[in-house]
């Protein structure tokens, strides 16, 4: 049978892929390769230095020590603010959830002049934790502050549909049959949104691992000690040395194509648990609206 | 192990889902609450549960305040009116969940949880279904399976929110006889809600009737059927013919009606309805005495009953039913004239 007219013309299929791939291989594919010929292009050894050189061992080290705090900090919040407003309704609801949106839409340089602001030497606490010993801004905790700000609306903003689609009945059924909170929690509650959850910390630690923006403000690019990988990248670069500059980006390149694979994965997982949620609340609101309730 | 419900008031910001409600249910009894959307009959429930905290009023559980006991401590068995399965788990682990989830002590260990499990499937005859997943069960077997999982923890009481609501006509009908079976086979003081009157005449030994927050009244089926204590009460439990008219000096007249009426025997007059059902009236080609001439405009089969629409000269069109084979040995036809006579009306005065 002759499906044609039910379809666009064969040539406007053609060029519509064509524009799609062009567009990936140009912006995408191109730039990867670049980045690993680049790597590679004084030999396999100078790549070997200049990943195992110390600055650039200490930024991988500040790297995933900051994403290791700010991740789980974010599941936490994530979890507890998907949980107030999915299944609750209260006054306030509606700026909780503009307010956890605000990372996304403020530039990440402001989001780390906040704390230079408020944790410098003339910011509103900063004199406070300089006398008590801690130094935020220019020094790790600032940099882990900052991760934590940037990363902070993932998890949450994967868990909150989910909290809503899938309602309160099935802990209220728990609770009747006589689980204690932690117990509804992990039983219930926690296996409901396991998939958006891990999706939410993926994107959460891609995120703060790429961050450069805020953390270049608050960081103060002292070598080996507060550099993560995005800042040292740049140093290299801005020091004329490209290869060393392409090696160390090679990393994170690699971490954001393994994080990629695990989010496909996840997703297909999240997809086809939303799906199953969706269908039954689906069939709840047909019920609703024949019964009239 | 009985239930009692003093002076229960709920309110939802402005909205008064329950006003100063009392009721009792005794040991073994299974009630019914009906009532229409918005009547309050499911909030009493939750809150019967423990779901949901009464602004003022109390909970007595076998004699014992409870009003203040979490729900996990009530030993109430609830059934949500969507199920509320536990998705992520199969059948077997939705039914064990009450019991793995007891402090240690009490908690059986896991061949004394499978054999409970599998007593309970059998029970509810779905122990073939173990291991499948809540969506891949129909709405009847969804429904069993919530029902085994309530009665796992041994309730002392059985809690049911619109239970058959979202079930289609025929499984609906084969769950309840099998629920008033069940229910007489164990004996468990058992609740549940509905809005569906016929279920609940069928049902239930007793019910009780909301309405805005309110018992209007509770009784035996036949009670509340047949002595119904408010017009909404006669109005909700079926079709109702009104006839508006006055009471006085011991008599009711309403239009072409007259009937007895010896509880208001003041000769002053007083504003009343009286009520009549569908079948309660006598019809006939002749003129009988104490009842009213009416045109037959419309007729409709209604498995053995024939349902007639009868024009009367000045007010609004009766409602009637009849026995086919009466209807057909009367042979009517539309546009015949029929004499009505109602065998039964209920006085309210306004």
């Amino acid at each position: 049978m002759n499906k044609e007219h039910l379809s666009e013309p064969r040539a406007v299929r053609w060029i519509l892929t064509a524009i799609a791939l062009g567009f990936v291989g140009l912006f995408l594919l191109v730039p990867l390769a670049a980045v690993f010929v680049e790597a590679f292009s004084k030999g396999l050894e100078a790549y070997a230095a200049a990943v195992t050189e110390a600055d650039a061992l200490s930024a991988l080290r500040l790297t995933l020590l900051a994403a290791a705090i700010a991740v789980p900090a974010n599941v936490v919040f994530g979890v507890a603010a998907g949980w107030a407003i999915g299944k609750f309704q209260f006054r306030g609801r509606q700026l909780l959830m503009t307010l956890i949106d605000l990372p996304f839409a403020v530039s990440p340089v402001i989001s780390g002049l906040v704390f230079i602001l408020l944790f410098g030497r003339q910011g509103w606490l900063g004199p406070w934790v300089l006398d008590h010993g801690i130094q935020v801004v220019f020094a790790v905790p600032g940099i882990v502050l900052a991760t934590i700000f940037v990363s902070f609306p993932f998890v949450a903003r994967e868990i909150i549909p989910i909290m809503e689609a899938t309602g309160t009945e099935e802990e209220q059924a728990a609770r009747v049959l006589g689980a204690g909170g932690l117990q509804m929690f992990v039983r219930v509650t926690l296996p409901n949104i396991k998939w958006g959850l891990m999706y939410g910390v993926i994107l959460a630690t891609a995120r703060a691992m790429g961050e450069f923006g805020a953390v270049s403000v608050v960081s103060g690019h002292i070598r080996g000690v507060t550099n993560t990988l995005p800042l040292h990248v740049e140093i290299l670069y801005n020091e004329y040395n490209a290869q060393a500059a392409f090696a160390v980006a090679s990393l994170l390149a690699c971490l954001a194509l393994v994080t990629l694979v695990l989010k496909a994965l996840v997703e297909r997982r999240v997809r086809h648990a939303g799906a199953e949620a969706g269908r039954q609340a689906v069939e709840v609101m047909a019920w609703e609206s024949k019964s009239g309730v | 192990m009985g239930i009692e419900v003093r002076g229960l008031t709920k309110t939802f910001g402005r909205f008064v889902a329950l006003n100063d409600v009392s009721l009792r249910v005794e040991s073994g009894e299974l009630v019914a609450l009906l009532g229409p959307s918005g009547s309050g009959k499911t909030t009493m429930l939750r809150i019967i549960a423990g779901l949901e905290a009464a602004d003022s009023g109390s909970v007595l559980l076998d004699g014992e305040d409870a009003t203040a006991r979490n729900a996990r401590d009530r030993g109430v068995g609830f059934v949500f009116q969507h199920y509320a399965l536990f998705r992520h788990m199969t059948v077997f682990e939705n039914v064990a969940f009450g019991l793995r989830v007891r402090p240690r002590a009490r908690r059986p260990d896991e061949t004394e949880i499978g054999k409970r499990v599998r007593q309970l499937l059998e029970l509810v005859q779905l122990d073939f279904m173990a291991d499948r997943r809540p969506s891949e069960l129909s709405g009847g077997q969804r429904q069993r399976v919530a029902l085994a999982r309530a009665l796992a923890v041994e309730p002392k009481v059985l809690l049911l929110d619109e239970p058959f609501g979202a079930l289609d006509a025929k499984v609906r009908l084969e769950l309840r006889q099998w629920l008033r079976r069940l229910h007489d086979e164990i004996h468990l003081t058992s609740v549940f809600v509905t809005h569906d009157q016929e279920e609940a005449l069928e049902l239930a030994d007793r019910v009780a009737v909301l309405n805005h927050g309110v018992i209007e009244q509770e009784g035996t089926p036949e009670q509340v059927l047949e002595h119904p204590a408010t017009p909404f009460v006669m109005s909700f439990l079926g079709t109702v013919n009104i006839f508006h008219g006055r009471v006085e000096a011991g008599r009711g007249i309403f239009g072409p009606l007259a009937v007895e009426y010896a509880v208001h025997a003041d000769p002053a007059p007083r504003a009343a309805a009286a009520y009549t059902r569908p079948h309660e009236f006598d019809v006939s080609r002749s003129e009988t005495g104490g009842g009213m001439w009416t045109i037959l405009e419309e007729s409709t089969p209604a498995g053995a009953m024939v349902k007639l629409e009868l024009a009367v000269p000045d007010g609004p069109a009766i409602r009637a039913e009849l026995g086919r084979d009466q209807f057909e040995r009367l042979g009517l036809q539309p546009g015949d004239r029929v004499y009505v006579v109602p065998r039964k009306v209920r006085v309210f005065v306004n």
